[in-house]
């Protein structure tokens, strides 16, 4: 089944164009565990997932592009016809002349209606090109303002004329220190308006990534170019197809459903986190080995510790004693030291995969009083390396590691809200303050609902 | 001392280079294309078009919350392929005005010549440029792609004395503006704000409104007008105000962004503070975004860099082609005055400022993005700008020292465009825009480095708004442009309103307003409360400065 991709705003358009790349790219690339027969069935489901065949045999990604200005729709279609390898398709995209200035409400007050026939028209084209659709992946950021606004504004028509279909929202969680001044106002409005229309919320910070970049990839002068393949290589190691279950040597068929169904259980809780490991530069691979063992180790820690990354990890951290009912509602001003979870999906790539052990994830005190482990975990595998990897680990997971975040943009964009600040720019364009005031509404319930676990 | 405004007093020596300047810039143009002008069919869109669906329809249904039709393009004439991008006008009125907009054009195309080295008219030139066909009789088509023929400036000028505008039509550039966007009358405004709105503005007002619409309608997609004006003075003061309304009926989807030079206090145009009083009361109420600007920063900023030339210290050596100071170029001695130099240093603000929204970068920054960004609320509009490094340094690897020393001069007072210190005041918010080789690490590295110094408003404590362009200005490899809206614009405002009452009090000159039919002494009350209650919102903010910061009480859910 396949899965369209709707790359949104000036974000959206540059990390979508990256995920395609990691994909095709991991697809072709020579394989020394596997055998070739189970080499070309991957390639077929990720063919299948992500492109479709035009008469030239180039893969056309199955995407839409979406901006409002035309620079970068313009970069990342030539950057994709330029490598020879795949492209997006001639007219698969939409764009105009003046962007949405950051402004939320812009995008979906304004650009929103008034370019909903024909995004929407794309977005049918490219779901006539599928045999059968899985669902819709929507990349954007919450900090700008086509992305956030239109963005919004698209899933919930995405909801309401393909309502059999699941929606899976990328986004990208701007920097603390602003990158963008208006980016609280833009993001509070952005995720209670994705809350009500998305299934699964899928996030990654910039902050995080950038310190990836720094710290494991040894990055010196980081751009966004490389924020972003890191945040695709993640991505791609959650997408490329695994096998249908346990003991299976099929792909599975519909990865947007068993993801939902995997790490959803509860619509209140949509929020999703992604780490991968081991993710590194490429000399430093060259002189590592790794074991299921160690890896799975260092990937349990990270999601009680919350760390977001393979450095710097608090090992202190310890799941408080099984049996013992959790805690009533911890106060926000104490650290959330232990990371509780609804749900969890590891998914493993690689040489001896069988072998690997997670007994460990699967112990009940990582998880809230309300979900069995056996429901609450998953794993999904697949003997095929990714990318340069021969081994590597996903996690997946639903669990309290967004409060935090959440919480500083809830109470920046209050303080900011309580002086009445900008909110001039938004009712300009039908945006009011109580449509403000439900948003932080929700988000207040979300954070409480996460914090109670 | 400064006289930038003085109106009709006779012809000022010419100052926009001489002839060998602009035969050696249009030889930059003409070299590198061919004269074969290819045929102006400008009506199929190509390929490189980026719009698929042609112009949406408007759309008629219910727009979500409302009858909002927001920023947009104003419609384009039926088979004008889309070209991609926005569009700017440039209205400068008055002799201040026109003397800035003339170094503005002349710099423009300077920078365009170096930047567009295949001659083709693309999109980053549109922003300013309309490609004309001279060959066609009339208005002359507009070519919207293929080689550069002739470029016009997308300008309309105003002056009510004709000397400042003669001389550009005379001058190196006359060819770059279309004759007929210009609006001239001989006798001047006399230093006179009423003169110059009330007479001049009713006398003018079907002429003005016919020069901007033709402007828009050369346009693909208007965004932003530019009014390039002084305060102090008659024309630029009171028909560059009258303008802003004429604008804000007639466009108002179209921003209006205002350069406005503010009188120093040795101006010796007496009335300058009525003028400038009576201005501001206008610019509060019909601009988008203020750009205060005083003469005597400007002087003291091009002492500096002579100072720094002739001490020869760290070697610097202003380059040829380096637009900061000047036009024509070396430290040849010709007929400059002072004010080319600090002309020139508004009319890179003004590149600058528009740079991001040509050039491509990593991450780009549109006109409405400053806006929305830096207004947080509608009569708070009026933004500090400093421009940085002032010099050009040797064509070498600049190491990481030299780059810091960029962000750091952008927050000293001593590089504001006007006087004030935005260090010791309060942000409310603040852009940097940077250009050329910097990288976002580079970014985020300074402002965490000079944060702790700056004071931010409690509600806007990470009140930064950022942008990358990879095209650097001619001549240098990176530079800043840094917009303050802070408190620090106080004192200038204070200082004005002091120098008004004193004249006020004693109802001196005042007959010479009055007179004027639509003028009373309650324009003038008007005026200085209008100003009053800016200054005191700015004081209310400030008297938040050494609070501490506390977090408002959340909202509190049932769980």
């Amino acid at each position: 089944m396949s899965i369209v991709t709707v790359q949104l705003g000036q974000c959206g358009n540059q990390i979508g164009f990256e995920v395609f790349d990691a994909l095709f790219s991991d697809s072709h690339c020579p394989q020394k565990f596997c055998s070739k027969r189970e080499n070309e069935a991957y390639q077929a489901s990720c063919k299948e997932r992500f492109f479709s065949e035009e008469e030239d045999g180039v893969p056309v990604a199955r995407a839409v592009l979406v901006d409002m200005e035309p620079k970068v729709i313009n970069q990342t279609l030539s950057r994709a016809a330029h490598s020879g390898r795949w492209k997006y398709g001639q007219h698969s995209h939409l764009c105009q002349k003046q962007g949405s200035g950051n402004n939320w409400a812009y995008g979906y007050s304004v650009h929103g209606p008034r370019h909903e026939e024909s995004i929407m028209n794309l977005i049918q084209k490219e779901v006539e090109k599928c045999d059968s659709l899985s669902g819709f992946f929507i990349v954007m950021s919450m900090a700008g303002g086509t992305g956030s606004g239109l963005g919004a504004f698209l899933t919930q028509n995405l909801q309401d004329q393909y309502s059999n279909s699941l929606k899976m929202n990328q986004i990208i969680w701007p920097y603390g220190t602003g990158e963008v001044i208006v980016q609280n106002y833009n993001s509070i409005l952005t995720l209670s308006h994705l809350y009500r229309s998305s299934d699964a919320l899928l996030v990654h910070e910039n902050d995080a990534v950038h310190k990836i970049c720094a710290k494991l990839m040894n990055i010196k002068q980081i751009s966004f170019r490389d924020i972003n393949q890191v945040l695709a290589h993640q991505l791609g190691s959650v997408f490329q197809p695994t096998y249908s279950g346990e003991g299976s040597f099929h792909y599975r068929r519909n990865p947007l459903v068993d993801l939902m169904e995997d790490l959803v259980p509860h619509p209140e809780f949509k929020m999703l986190g992604v780490r991968n490991i081991p993710q590194m530069s490429e000399n430093s691979l060259a002189y590592s080995t790794f074991t299921w063992a160690g890896l799975l180790k260092h990937l349990r820690q990270m999601l009680i510790s919350n760390a977001k990354m393979e450095e710097g990890i608090d090992w202190q951290v310890r799941p408080p004693l099984s049996g013992l009912p959790t805690l009533g509602k911890m106060p926000l001003s104490k650290e959330l030291h232990f990371n509780t979870s609804i749900a969890n999906l590891v998914i493993l790539r690689g040489k001896d995969v069988h072998s690997a052990d997670l007994g460990a994830f699967k112990d009940p005190a990582l998880y809230t009083s309300w979900l069995e482990p056996v429901t609450a975990f998953n794993v999904w595998k697949t003997q095929r390396a990714f990318s340069k990897y021969e081994k590597s680990a996903a996690l997946v997971s639903n669990s309290q590691s967004l409060v935090k975040p959440l919480d500083m943009i809830v109470g920046k964009a209050w303080n900011m809200f309580a002086s009445k600040a900008y909110l001039h720019q938004y009712t300009k364009f039908g945006i009011e303050e109580e449509d403000f005031l439900d948003g932080f509404a929700l988000l207040e319930q979300v954070i409480a609902s996460y914090s109670n676990l | 001392m400064f006289t930038r405004h003085r109106g009709s007093e006779g012809r000022r020596p010419s100052r926009y280079g001489n002839g060998e300047t602009q035969v050696h810039l249009r030889g930059l143009l003409t070299e590198n294309l061919s004269l074969n002008v290819e045929k102006s069919g400008a009506t199929a869109a190509t390929g490189g078009s980026s719009v698929t669906y042609g112009r949406p329809a408007p759309s008629e249904s219910a727009v979500v919350g409302g009858e909002y039709e927001g920023r947009r393009g104003l419609p384009g004439a039926a088979g004008r392929p889309p070209s991609g991008m926005t569009q700017s006008v440039v209205v400068q009125v008055g002799q201040c005005g026109n003397q800035i907009g003339c170094c503005f054009w002349d710099l423009a195309l300077r920078e365009h010549a170096a930047v567009n080295q295949k001659g083709i008219y693309d999109e980053a030139i549109s922003s300013f440029f309309r490609n004309v066909d001279t060959r066609v009789v009339g208005d002359g088509g507009s070519i919207s792609k293929g080689k550069i023929c002739s470029l016009k400036a997308r300008a309309v000028l105003i002056d009510m004395e004709e000397g400042v505008v003669n001389e550009i039509l005379q001058g190196p550039l006359r060819d770059v503006f279309d004759s007929k966007q210009l609006i001239t009358d001989i006798s001047g405004s006399g230093n006179n704000w009423a003169v110059g709105h009330k007479v001049f503005g009713s006398l003018y007002q079907e002429q003005i409104l016919e020069k901007l619409r033709k402007s828009a309608e050369h346009c693909d997609c208007l965004q932003c007008f530019f009014i390039i004006h002084s305060m102090g003075g008659g024309t630029g003061s009171g028909l560059g105000t009258f303008l802003l309304k004429v604008l804000e009926d007639e466009f108002p989807e179209v921003y209006r962004f205002v350069t406005s030079i503010y009188p120093s206090g040795e101006d010796d145009v007496i009335t300058s503070p009525y003028n400038s009083i009576l201005a501001m009361k206008e610019l509060n109420e019909h601009a988008d975004c203020v750009l205060p600007i005083d003469n005597q920063s400007l002087f003291d900023i091009i002492s500096k860099i002579e100072l720094m030339m002739n001490s020869g210290k760290l070697g610097t050596v202003i380059k040829p082609k380096s637009l900061v100071t000047s036009s024509a170029g070396t430290s040849k001695k010709r007929q400059e005055k002072p004010f080319d130099k600090m002309n020139n240093i508004v009319a890179n603000l003004l590149l600058n400022l528009t740079s991001s929204a040509r050039f491509e970068g990593s991450l780009n920054m549109d006109l409405n993005e400053i806006s929305m960004n830096l207004v947080p609320f509608p009569q708070l509009h009026y933004l500090v700008s400093s421009l940085t490094p002032l010099y050009t340094l040797a064509d070498v690897n600049i190491p990481p020292r030299r780059l810091d020393q960029m962000f750091s001069d952008a927050f000293s007072k001593d590089h504001q465009l006007i006087r004030a210190d935005p260090k010791h005041s309060l942000y409310l918010a603040c852009a940097l825009m940077v250009r050329g080789n910097v990288q976002i690490s580079d970014l985020r590295r300074n402002i965490e480095r000079l944060k702790p110094s700056l004071q931010f408003v409690s509600w806007n404590q990470e009140g930064w708004k950022t942008s990358l362009c990879s095209v650097p200005p001619v001549g240098h490899t990176h530079s800043l442009l840094a917009l303050a809206n802070n408190t620090c614009v106080k004192p200038t405002f204070i200082e004005l309103r002091e120098r008004f009452m004193r004249l006020y009090k004693k109802k001196a000159h005042l007959h010479h307003y009055l007179q004027i039919e639509g003028m009373e002494e309650g324009c003038f009350t008007e005026a200085v409360s209008s100003l009053s209650a800016l200054i005191q919102e700015y004081n209310q903010l400030d008297a938040t400065k050494s609070l501490p910061v506390e977090d408002i009480p959340r909202l509190s859910v049932a769980v």
